[in-house]
């Protein structure tokens, strides 16, 4: 365990190539994913606090279920759609980052939603009778709490990239976790700890949880220096 | 043409089986300053947000000069509490402007203007929530005035500043009439009323109780609910 532990900070130090090239992929695929949820999300997330229409809060109550879908069934779901006798399989998208990232996308996107509404929720409620008087349509002001909750947006987005990037099943099977191609940091550890090569596991690990934490500081230190010059 | 007289015909409001305004029959003209004068609780708020269209009334009509169209567009409201949107000064005055499709040379010469009529130039690129409460105001009552409404809806601008702040808001306020808005205001301070007001709509439990030119219903004020409120007597 120690002896891994050493191996794998050597890994780190000396920026194996191996190591550099799964880090590269697993934020690529992660960042594609996000983004791609994220420009769903946020607008999907703030017309549910702004519009109001028969099924709403049965939308909202779907949303919050789908923040908890486990990733292995989204992981199935997926790769049924994309198998060669699924109803896209002809795009022949199994097994590539493509697939990696449709997977992440579609395990966030319910996050971003639910997040992104609960934030804009509070704001529209303050602003909607100014809003109002101003003569925006909710089309407007979902536009403008958007904006106007953009600080606080950023972790919601976070949120989305630290789900991205820790899940492992949906990955797994519809990417096939192959050497070069649709390896990615959570595959690898799943891998290489089962072959009993902990050092790698552990170096993919601690860099997982680095990235954890800086994307957290990130996300905090945008919302102080923002707190302080938004009033 | 002038969206103006504003016709309320037996409007009513209710919450539950109260009624919180009942069978409120009254046309706003163009011109005098009016001012709506009650308690707390008289529904003075409920009327001005019904005028404004904030609210659909819940029997009666509201009707606008016949003819005109998008009236929305050309009526403004000043809030109490002002709500500020997370930006800056200038682009708080930018934003209803922009709503409106206003181009872009004329959007700042509008903003400029309304800056400097309410003292605000040398604060246009501070974030609008670190204003102080009667900055705040002043910056609501910019933003009405960018918009260039023929009414102009006040709901107790000053109920929450000092006396500075408030001599500063009632000067706006002067402004806006003296450049052809029509103002509608509403306030419990009798003080106010008096300093502005060229009509009081005095309202009473949902009623409009009384309504006057202001130096008649200051000096005699015909029904004894309105005299108990000037005398300062608790009407509850």
């Amino acid at each position: 365990m120690g002896q891994a532990f050493v191996l794998a900070l050597q890994l780190i130090a000396a920026l194996d190539a191996e190591l550099l090239e799964i880090i590269a992929r697993s934020f690529a695929v992660s960042l594609a994913a996000v983004a791609i949820a994220a420009a769903i999300g946020l607008p999907a997330g703030a017309a549910l606090a702004v519009y109001r229409f028969p099924g709403r809060r049965a939308v909202i109550v779907l949303v919050n279920a789908l923040m908890g879908l486990p990733p292995v069934f989204v992981g199935l779901l997926i790769y049924l759609f994309l198998s060669r006798a699924g109803p896209l399989g002809f795009l022949g998208l199994l097994f590539t980052p493509t697939a990696m990232i449709i997977a992440q996308a579609v395990l966030v996107t319910p996050i971003i939603v639910a997040i992104c509404h609960r934030l804009t929720r509070d704001l529209y409620e303050e602003y909607r009778d100014q809003l109002c008087s101003f003569g925006a349509r909710p089309h407007d002001a979902v536009r403008t709490i958007l904006w106007d909750a953009r600080v606080s947006l950023v972790t919601a987005v976070m949120a989305g990239f630290g789900r991205a990037t820790a899940e492992v099943g949906a990955v797994l099977i519809v990417g096939g976790n192959i050497a070069g191609l649709t390896r990615v940091m959570t595959t690898t550890i799943a891998l290489e700890t089962s072959k009993g090569n902990l050092a790698l596991a552990l170096a993919l690990g601690l860099i997982l949880v680095l990235t954890a934490i800086g994307v957290n500081a990130v996300a905090m230190s945008l919302g102080g220096v923002s707190a302080y010059r938004r009033g | 043409m002038s969206i103006l007289p504003l016709s309320l015909d037996e409007v009513s409001f209710r919450a539950g089986d109260r009624a919180l305004l009942d069978g409120i029959s009254l046309t706003i003209e163009s011109g005098p300053k009016t001012v709506i004068l009650g308690a707390n609780g008289a529904g003075k708020s409920l009327l001005l947000r019904i005028c404004h269209g904030l609210l659909g009334p819940s029997g009666g009509k509201v009707r606008w000069a016949e003819g005109t169209t998008r009236q929305y567009e050309r009526q403004a409201m000043v809030f109490q509490k002002p709500v500020m949107l997370r930006r800056s000064v200038a682009a708080n005055v930018a934003y209803g402007l922009r709503l409106r499709k206003i181009e872009a040379g004329e959007r700042a010469r509008r903003v400029a203007d309304a800056l400097r009529r309410t003292g605000l130039t040398d604060f246009a690129d501070q974030p609008a929530r670190l204003l102080s409460g009667g900055e705040q105001q002043r910056l609501a009552l910019a933003r009405t005035w960018a918009l260039e409404p023929e009414i102009l809806f006040l709901d107790e601008p000053t109920a929450n500043l000092d006396p500075g702040a408030t001599r500063a808001v009632e000067e706006i306020v002067s402004g806006f009439h003296d450049s052809g808005a029509k103002i509608v205001m509403t306030t419990h301070d009798i003080g106010q009323a008096r300093r502005l007001a060229d009509e009081v709509i005095f309202l009473h439990r949902g009623r409009v109780a009384e309504r006057a030119g202001a130096d008649r219903f200051f000096a005699q004020p015909s029904t004894e609910e309105a005299a108990a409120y000037l005398r300062g007597d608790l009407l509850w």
